[in-house]
Order: structure tokens, then sequence, then C-alpha cells
């Protein structure tokens, strides 16, 4: 961890208007908790579709986005990125902090409000309302790396995340149950299983397959990145 | 005494060459990387800082390889063209985070003296984001000299200064030459460079044209022919008195045009020679214009002598 790094990353990610959009979901979910706590319908279903479908399957993958790419794409993007890079700093330590601020903001941003919207739906009954914390903190954090290493790879880091984040987890990872075992979605789920009260939550994917996938994810894509932004280039001026 | 080398160095992106086997030392003093815009200049600086790796070649300093090699920045500056720059930091926060990021002992000393150096005191509360184009050049230098490096690099520092804001920059980057700094500027305007560099390395199209002392580089640039286009009261016999000296090499009497074409060898002479010859022979001028002044074609001629 480099102090000023993560000085620097948090200002340029809250400092600016998209803070505004990141705020506006997390309370949205919230808003929708409350309105479900008053309905008829069946609560651990609509814990399901609430807490699952929407905040781990779209809240935290959009947030992980924003917040993965948003700590170092834009820097790379608008070239003030030399100013960390032209110092005798290791590169893994940019990274690493900038992961750390961006895993800090995806929590903040999506795990709590997630818990949260459990405990106004749910209450603290069965464990749901902690299990899919659990299970966005996870999820979030290994978005947050993934999205980080699109960020250093590629100029069009928002664009390929949503393709991955929309087709292959949403959309694919819903019909062929072999993506589902490459789908950080899941594996958040089989965090949620585990902590959730037995025969409450199911998840497609073991709960060692998805902790081992998870780190490897996760330390797989920090390491990558460090080494990618270690050899990172400049363009010229032709 | 921070040298940088640059051995036999190409680098090329996709089919486009943009450096092709340069080969050149840049030791303490001020360096002038002179060529027109797309020759190679920003292509070697980001080779010099470690920002891009030589497709064939070495680049060093004092030795030690730059690209993936952090520890160089201890020992370089770099002022990049890019503007960009945390705009939401002010000045103050910007050059004392890049203080802080060299992990020097008392940060916040570093950065006053170097917000001094560059005279940006008074508008180190304001945001970056800010400030006018000058002021973000030299913040930028404050934020490269922040760690006292021995080299400093500095990327078309002039583009869009104020006269004053140039003079300004000059006398700072005379002020490091003078102290034994390696310092190279790139920049396409004869000038610029001219006025500060002792030294001047060329390059044209990806090729390095030239090298040396200021004043060789300017007879260079001087000394190759040059034509005129002159209309007088008296065309013929004027070229008739100018051929007979030795600065002429040629005269074209164009009828069309109704015009001199003249062919020059040498610059300082024929511009001498010109009025003097007009009027002891008692004729007027009335159009003298270099027919090919482009700084391209200066640079093209330079490559194939």
């Amino acid at each position: 961890m480099n102090t000023t790094v993560a000085r620097l990353t948090a200002r340029g990610l809250f400092g600016r208007r998209r803070i505004l959009i990141l705020l506006a979901v997390p309370v949205l979910l919230l808003v929708i908790a409350v309105i479900a706590r008053n309905s008829t319908l069946d609560k651990l279903e609509l814990a399901h579709s609430i807490l699952g479908n929407l905040a781990l399957g779209t809240l935290v993958p959009i947030t992980g986005l924003i917040v993965g790419t948003g700590v170092i794409a834009t820097e790379i993007e608008d070239g003030s990125i030399v100013y960390l890079l032209a110092k005798p700093l290791p590169r893994w330590q940019i990274v690493t902090t900038k992961l750390a601020v961006a895993v800090g903001a995806a929590w903040l941003l999506s795990a709590l409000p997630t818990y949260l919207a459990g405990l106004i739906l749910y209450g603290s009954a069965d464990g749901i309302a902690a299990g899919y914390a659990v299970g966005t903190l996870v999820a979030g954090a290994a978005y947050s790396a993934l999205f980080l290493l699109l960020g250093v790879v590629t100029r069009h880091a928002v664009i390929a995340g949503l393709a991955y984040a929309l087709i292959w987890e949403s959309l694919i990872g819903n019909y062929v149950e072999g993506a589902r075992t490459l789908s950080v979605q899941q594996w958040g789920l089989s965090l949620t299983q585990a902590v959730a009260a037995d025969g409450t939550v199911t998840a497609p994917v073991g709960l060692s397959t998805a902790v081992w996938l998870l780190i490897v994810a996760a330390v797989g894509a920090t390491a990558l990145a460090s080494v990618k932004l270690a050899g990172l280039t400049l363009n010229g001026e032709e | 005494m921070a040298v940088i080398t640059i051995d036999k160095v190409s680098r090329w992106f996709g089919n486009v060459v943009a450096v092709n086997d340069v080969t050149m030392t840049i030791g303490p003093g001020i360096t002038g990387l002179l060529g027109p815009n797309g020759a190679g200049k920003s292509t070697l600086i980001h080779m010099m800082s470690g920002f891009l790796a030589p497709s064939s070649g070495a680049v060093t300093l004092d030795g030690a390889q730059i690209w993936r090699n952090q520890q160089v920045y201890r020992q370089i500056g770099l002022v990049p063209e890019k503007e960009s720059m945390y705009d939401y930091l002010t000045g103050w926060e910007f050059v004392l985070a890049n203080a802080e990021l060299h992990g020097l002992a008392d940060p916040g000393a570093a950065a006053k003296r170097a917000i001094a150096l560059v005279e940006m005191e008074y508008a180190q509360e304001r945001q970056t984001g800010t400030y006018s184009k000058g002021m973000k050049q030299r913040v930028k230098m404050a934020s490269a000299l922040v760690h006292d490096p021995a080299v400093l690099l500095l990327d078309e520092p002039f583009n869009g200064m104020d006269p004053r804001q140039r003079l300004h920059l000059m006398e700072l980057l005379r002020r490091f030459g003078a102290d034994g700094r390696t310092v190279l500027f790139s920049s396409h305007i004869l000038e610029e460079v001219e006025q500060l560099a002792r030294h001047i390395e060329v390059v044209v199209a990806g090729r390095h044209a030239a090298s040396g002392d200021f004043r060789e580089i300017r007879r260079l640039m001087t000394d190759r022919p040059h034509r005129y286009l002159v209309r007088s009261s008296d065309d013929r016999r004027l070229a008739a008195a100018l051929i007979a000296d030795g600065s002429t090499a040629g005269i074209e009497l164009d009828t069309a045009e109704k015009a001199l074409r003249i062919q020059a060898i040498n610059f300082q002479g024929f511009t001498t020679l010109l009025p003097k010859v007009a009027r002891e022979a008692g004729i007027r001028l009335y159009t003298v214009s270099p027919a090919d002044e482009s700084l391209e074609s200066v640079f093209s001629y330079l490559v194939s002598s």
C-alpha cells in the first residue's frame, strides 16, 4: 500500500460526478427493499430476486466495472498515470493500492447496501442477509480485480467489461451450465449458500471450487495487471 | 555525471518505422532535439523516459537499461507533453504528491523548493485545472524537479507558451544546464533550440540527420542552396551583375512571372550581395522572396547531405 497513491486514486474516483451515479444505484436497491418488505409475495423468493439477481447479479458487476476501471483506466486514458509511473515505485504496489481503493469502494457501494437491503427485506433470519453480504463482498473484490486488469490492458475497458458482465455472466451463465463454473456471480452465490441456512440458497458451483477460482482470478488478475503496468507504453506522436 | 546512450535504436509500430537506427549520446548540459513534427522526437523521448521499449538496440542511463527499470526514475525528471495532471489537485498538492511518490525524506520541503524554483508560489493553492498552459508547464517542471534529478527530459516544453513564459522557462533550463545536469528538450523550431542548446541533435523522418554544436548545424542549414524569387526595375541587368559573383549558382529569367529565379550558394554572401549590387547599378528591387524556406525543405536538405 502506498498512501499517496491511495489518496490520489480515492480523490479521482469519488471526486467526480460519476460518484452520484454510483450512489444512485444502491439507494434504488434500498428503496426497492423497503417497497418489497410490505409485499404479500413469498419473502424468500423476493430475497433471491432482489439480493441475488438484482444486487449480486447486476449491482455488483456494474459497480465493480465502474470502480475497477475508474481507479486506473481514466489515468491511463488521459496520460496522467505518467506521474505515478515515472517514480521508483514497484508496479505491484501501485496496482494493489489501487485495487484496495476499488475493493473498498465496491464494498461500500454494493456489499453494504446489499446487506442493508437484506436486513430490511428479510431481517437476520436464515442468514440470508449475511449470506448475500458475503457473496457480494467476494464477488465485488473479484470483479474489481478483473476490471482493473481490463483497465490496464485495453483502452476499451468499459465496453469489454460490460460485454463480459452482460453477455457472459447474465446471458450465457444463466443458460449454459458449464459457463456458470467460470462466473464470478456464481462463485459469490456459492459463498452465500455456505453462509445462509441449509436449503435456503442453491448454488450450482461447489464451495471449494468457487473459493479456489475466486483466489486464482483475483490474484492472477492483480499479478498480470502489475506486469502489464510495468510495460505500459505511451503512444508516440505518430 | 548522467549520460543517456541511445545505441543503434530502432522503433517501429506495425509497418511504420518511427525511429530508424539512431545512435546518440546525451551528456551534461542542454541538448536540443530538433526535427519537424512526426520525425520521431516523442518516440525517442518516450524510450529515454522508459515509456516505450526500443524494437531493437538499447537505451541506457549510465549503462543501466531504462525500459522496465523503475530505479532510473531516481535520476530522471520527466516533463511530458500531455497536459492532463490530476486537475482536481492544487499546484501544491500535485507537487507534494510527486515528492511523496519519490519517497523523499522531507516531501514538504522538497515540494516547497521545487515550487519556488519555478516561481509558482502565487498560484499553488489553485487547482491545476484552472491554470494556463504556461503555468501548467511550470508546475509540471516543479513535479519533475522535486527529487533533484540529474537528468531532465522535456517533450516540446515551449508549445503554446507566450513569449514571456518562454523566456522564463529558457532561463530556468539554462540554470539547470549550468548546474551540470543533463537536460534534453525537443522542439520543431530551430530558433528555439538555437537560443538554448549548446548541442543539437536533429532527427528527420526517424533518422538521425545531424549532431553537433548549434553553429555547425546553423551553417549546415544556411549553406545549402537557397532559391529566391526577385523582381526589380531591370531584371536582365541585375541578373548579369549577380552572376558575376561567386555566391550565385544560377539565374533564370522567368518571362511569364516577370521575375528572376536565383539559386544562391552562400546564404550570408548572397543576402549582402543582392542589395549592394542593386544599389550600385541603380536598380530598384520590388520583390525578394525566398522560394523554399519551409522547415521541411531545410530538414530534407540536411538528410540528403
